[in-house]
């Protein structure tokens, strides 16, 4: 030791202040610090007070929640037939240990994240109203994440390509099991089950999922045309990009549903009504996708294109393997941003005729059985709503912290 | 081709001309290097002695004029520009490492996808060439976690994995810490004394004097002066040399 | 340009591997695929529209006679006049809510954006509580909510709710007090125009005078005072004032006077308010956040008041980041007003889109006007925004 300090009586060790611990000192240090603060405390009380115990009354004793359990099947998959439902639940199997698989293969580690995310069909098996079968049936939900789980688990990360692939397959593979095959209307499992039947929390997630993964490549190729060195190319891209970002994705939708027949020769099948707003999503969100993916072009120091061009790298490989991943990283929170906008703009699709969450809500309440319930059934879908986006964002914040470590 | 070059020019430059919009960057520079040598080019901020590197592997475009690399003429064949980007290493002012990347994969990229080498023998390339510039234990890190001076050595050796019959630098020192300079001018040093032909742009003027074979004084946009070192620090001709040696020694 | 010579000695490159050649050539692929797809389109829809309706592409219909009514109207309307008529009469709701819609939730976002960065933790809570449960909910949900299981259940006329004002909430709309211009108000406009370009001349005199002397008063407060001063004063020099207030009251089964709203326009106004005020707030709270402690302690250091830290170094500094987004909030809201489809308020959309397209079929046309509005709001605002932004930029330098 340099320091020539030498103590003659072993000194007494302090604890630490222990203000901040105490409720007191709590109290004192974040509401009663002065007497604005004070003054906005007890407004900020008398708020709480004017709003908690009239909804907590409302929820409680008001409410008739009857109408959620009523029509639970309604919300959940809109008017696909009980007799084909167990094809959504094949769908939820195959989902279950694909996305088991993929995390395995891409995280070793059992992190926070997963344990909720595992605990999730465990959680659902404790929902007052479910049947037993319904219970069972989720109980093969985790048993199949889980199997996906350790297997994935087993394969070394470099081969996380498989997992890519595996989940574009089943997402895939997802909508035929659902379409099924065969005539219509008949009581065989796999009859065919017209997407007009397709509805509620499935036909939302359905839209949301393939709005994401067709919007996505689609808006990059945007973004890179708009930072393209050929004017004609980036003049297209603009002229996209601005159009779009310019107009209401309402009037997308009605446009697809009015006119995207109209564009197709005479002759041309007719375009499934999903499909119409499937492609208006599409076309709506791939600019927006496009605008954020320039950002994280931008962001990309000019250096990294110099140095890519002096290894010889070609224009394609320069910015797949340079460019690109730098440039996604960097949007990643603004993309999840988007992504969750998009999954909330599907309900737009009720309003063209579609049964998703919020069509199938104005059909439950349309029931003169469930007149007047508009507060329980709007206050349902909404928090499904919420819990849906606030997961997706939540996600986002934890995948930025584990992507930012000692890379930058 | 003109008399004046010859068969162990590597770089052959011939009233090469640029300009950045109106402004005349590059004016009438003519220049050979001869396999093997080391040239350092140095001169006042804004002279063009950046520019002139960069136009030799097609980082900027030149306006007239002729350049040949390795008998290949620079022209707005693609092929040509490809093939003389592949045989020219490039070490930039700003190391330019590819963050998302570790160590061993910045090194590897260039040789896989370019060269379509196999990923173990671009791998064990990498870890001689990481030996060479002295930091193997680093391979697994990203450029993030590494100093200055040690982010430029891996720049070096991922340069020189692509097997460069020409290494270009750009002011390789200029963005580093003075603790870091000397590490990095080593390993140049010895890259030079292995044979290496090497283009230098740079402000230090010790390692003109000991490593460079020929030193080009460039002064806007005009190569002013060309002599050995001793010559060049000794006895310059130029009073625009002997000026700019009067203000940096 | 004689400097772009040719290289002297060059054989040219066969031009498959000429990069300008190509760079050409990609251009000419990709315009002729958007273009050949757009005229395979184009010819489609001319051919099939042809024979839905005989002529493919006419606005010749506006000119007709609408004969259908609509909720609300800022001006005269009825069911007589023509189409471009509905139109202009959707055009003028949909821009009432937006501008009224854009002046409330900036109000409003700014307070729960400030609340959010409060020390205090039940102040800051409540703030966090409202953006993150608005913002993780679709504007359409709430805004049928808003509708459907709040204004459009307010009791009848006879059980209406009363607040001070008086305002009465009942399924008959929202009555509240309103201004009637008498007699004096066109003078009285005058007055209001006249103070406004005194406003102007004090603000550019005040201006000059701040560049000489290096200390720049506040010019948007000056320039308020003094067309509040001349407000105030015009209205007291006038014989007569020009508004009187005119307070609803209960006249048998509904309100008489004042001014009563919809109550789709008023679910309309509420949701987007609500909804994009949680955008605001984030918006503010960034900006604010943006400017650096550093900005603030140097200021401080420099012994300016906190009230001039916050004029002279904070506020700017903020409001340029905030400014971009914030507009783009703006944008996002007027196009949202399109939403007023779902609860019934007639907006262009649902004018436009719905109601006239049902009735003439005239998809094409009705798309093309109802779009090109849309975008001649955006375009102009980005127009705007490029050009602060080119001077911010210039600025920095």
């Amino acid at each position: 030791m340099a320091a020539p300090v030498v103590r003659t009586s072993s000194a007494e060790v302090l604890p630490p202040p222990t203000e901040r611990y105490t409720l007191l000192g709590w109290l004192k240090k974040n509401l009663f610090t002065d007497w604005f603060n004070t003054l906005l405390t007890f407004l900020a009380l008398g708020f709480l007070y004017l709003i908690i115990p009239p909804l907590l009354r409302w929820a409680f004793t008001g409410a008739e929640w009857a109408v959620i359990p009523a029509n639970f099947n309604l919300f959940m998959r809109g008017q696909y037939p009980a007799e084909q439902a167990l094809r959504i639940w094949i769908v939820l199997w195959l989902t279950a240990i694909v996305v088991g698989f993929t995390w395995g293969v891409w995280s070793k580690e059992i992190s926070p994240a997963l344990v909720v995310v595992a605990a999730i069909p465990v959680l659902l098996m404790l929902v007052p109203f479910f049947a037993m079968e319904t219970r069972l049936k989720l109980l093969g939900v985790e048993i199949l994440g889980v199997v996906g789980y350790v297997i994935g688990r087993r394969v070394p990360r470099k081969h996380n390509q498989i997992a890519t692939w595996l989940l574009i397959i089943t997402l895939f593979a997802s909508v035929f099991i659902l379409r099924g095959f065969g005539p219509e209307q008949t009581d065989s499992l796999w009859a065919r089950v017209p997407t007009n039947l397709w509805g509620g929390l499935l036909l939302s997630l359905l839209l949301s999922i393939f709005g994401i993964g067709f919007s996505f490549p689609i808006g990059v190729l945007l973004a890179l045309g708009r930072q393209s060195k050929l004017p004609a190319i980036r003049t297209v891209s603009v002229l996209y990009i601005e159009f779009i970002r310019g107009v209401p994705l309402i009037s997308l939708l009605f446009m697809g549903q009015v006119m995207l027949q109209l564009f197709l020769p005479e002759g041309f099948p007719p375009i499934d009504r999903v499909v119409r707003a499937l492609v208006a999503i599409i076309l709506f969100s791939a600019a927006y996708t496009a605008e954020n993916v320039r950002g994280g072009l931008q962001s990309v120091p000019k250096g990294q294109y110099e140095a890519a061009m002096s290894l010889g790298l070609s224009t394609y490989q320069m910015m797949r393997l340079i460019i690109l991943p730098q440039a996604l990283r960097a949007v990643i929170p603004v993309l999840v941003g988007q992504f969750i906008g998009l999954f909330k703009d599907t309900s737009l699709v009720a309003l063209v005729g579609l049964f998703d969450l919020l069509g199938i809500a104005r059909v439950v309440l349309a029931n003169p059985d469930w007149l007047g319930t508009q507060q329980e059934v709007y206050v349902f879908i909404a928090i499904l709503y919420w819990i849906f986006s606030y997961a997706m964002s939540y996600a986002s914040r934890r995948l930025e912290i584990s992507l930012g470590v000692g890379q930058r | 081709m003109s008399g004046q070059a010859q068969q162990d020019d590597i770089i052959i430059l011939q009233n090469v001309n640029k300009w950045f919009g109106e402004f005349h960057v590059l004016r009438d520079i003519n220049l050979n290097v001869k396999r093997q040598e080391v040239v350092v080019i140095i001169g006042p901020s804004g002279s063009g002695k950046s520019t002139l590197i960069r136009c030799i592997n097609r980082l900027e475009e030149h306006q007239s004029g002729e350049i040949i690399v390795d008998g290949i003429p620079l022209t707005h064949d693609v092929r040509n520009i490809e093939k003389i980007r592949s045989e020219t290493g490039m070490v930039f002012q700003q190391f330019n490492l590819f963050p998302h990347l570790t160590v061993m994969e910045n090194i590897t990229l260039a040789p896989i996808h370019v060269r379509k080498m196999k990923k173990d023998e671009a791998e064990k390339i990498a870890m001689e060439l990481l030996e060479r510039v002295g930091i193997p234990e680093q391979a697994q890190k990203y450029p993030g976690q590494l100093s200055g001076g040690q982010q430029q050595r891996v720049a070096i050796a991922r340069a020189l994995a692509m097997r460069p019959k020409i290494m270009l630098f750009d002011e390789p020192t200029s963005a580093l810490d003075p603790e870091m300079i000397k590490e990095v001018l080593d390993v140049m040093q010895e890259l030079a004394e292995s044979g290496m032909t090497m283009l230098v742009v740079t402000h230090e003027m010790g390692f003109a004097k000991e490593v460079a074979d020929r030193i080009v004084f460039m002064d806007s946009g005009e190569i002013v002066e060309v002599g050995t070192p001793e010559h060049f620090f000794t006895n310059p001709q130029h009073e625009r040399t002997k000026l700019f040696l009067s203000q940096i020694l | 340009m004689q400097q772009r010579a040719i290289h002297p000695s060059q054989e040219r490159p066969p031009f498959w591997r000429d990069e300008r050649v190509l760079s050409v050539i990609s251009q000419i692929v990709v315009v002729g695929i958007v273009v050949g797809l757009l005229a395979f389109f184009y010819t489609n829809m001319v051919s099939s529209l042809r024979e839905q309706l005989g002529v493919p592409i006419d606005y010749g219909f506006l000119k007709q006679t609408a004969g259908f009514d609509i909720g609300e109207s800022l001006i005269s309307y009825s069911r007589s006049d023509t189409y471009a008529r509905a139109f202009l009469v959707g055009l003028l709701n949909t821009l009432q809510v937006a501008v009224l819609g854009i002046v409330f939730a900036t109000i409003l976002g700014i307070i729960i954006g400030v609340m959010r960065l409060s020390t205090n933790f039940l102040v800051n809570r409540i703030a966090t509580a409202y953006i993150e449960f608005l913002r993780n909910v679709p504007l359409l949900v709430l805004l049928i909510f808003w509708a459907q299981a709040v204004f459009f259940k307010l009791p009848r006329i006879k059980e209406a709710i009363i607040l001070p004002g008086p305002i009465y909430l009942s399924n008959r709309g929202i009555a509240i007090p309103w201004g009637i211009p008498t007699e004096t108000w066109p003078t009285y406009t005058r007055i209001l125009l006249g103070g406004l370009v005194l406003a102007i001349i004090v603000t550019i005199v005040l201006r000059e005078r701040g560049k000489r002397t290096g200390r720049m008063p506040i010019l948007s407060l000056w320039f308020l005072v003094t067309l509040i001063a001349v407000g105030i004063i015009g209205w007291f020099v006038l014989p007569q004032p020009p508004l009187v207030l005119d307070r609803p009251e209960l006249v048998g089964f509904n309100t008489k006077g004042g001014r009563t709203l919809s109550q789709q326009f008023m679910a309309l106004l509420s949701g987007l308010v609500i909804y994009t005020a949680a955008f605001i707030a984030e918006v503010v709270r960034a900006g604010i956040q943006s400017v650096s402690k550093g900005q603030r302690e140097a200021a401080t250091a420099l012994g300016l008041t906190p009230f001039q830290v916050l004029r002279l170094v904070i506020f700017p500094q903020a409001l340029r980041v905030i400014i971009p987004p914030l507009t783009s909030q703006y944008l996002n809201l007027t196009k949202n007003s399109s939403l007023a489809i779902a609860i019934g308020y007639p907006d262009l959309f649902a004018v436009a889109g719905n109601t006239i397209l049902n009735q003439t079929g005239r998809a094409v046309e009705v798309f093309s006007l109802v779009m090109g509005i849309y975008l001649f709001f955006s375009l102009t605002t980005s127009l705007f925004m490029n050009i602060y932004n080119r001077r911010i930029r210039l600025v920095e330098r």
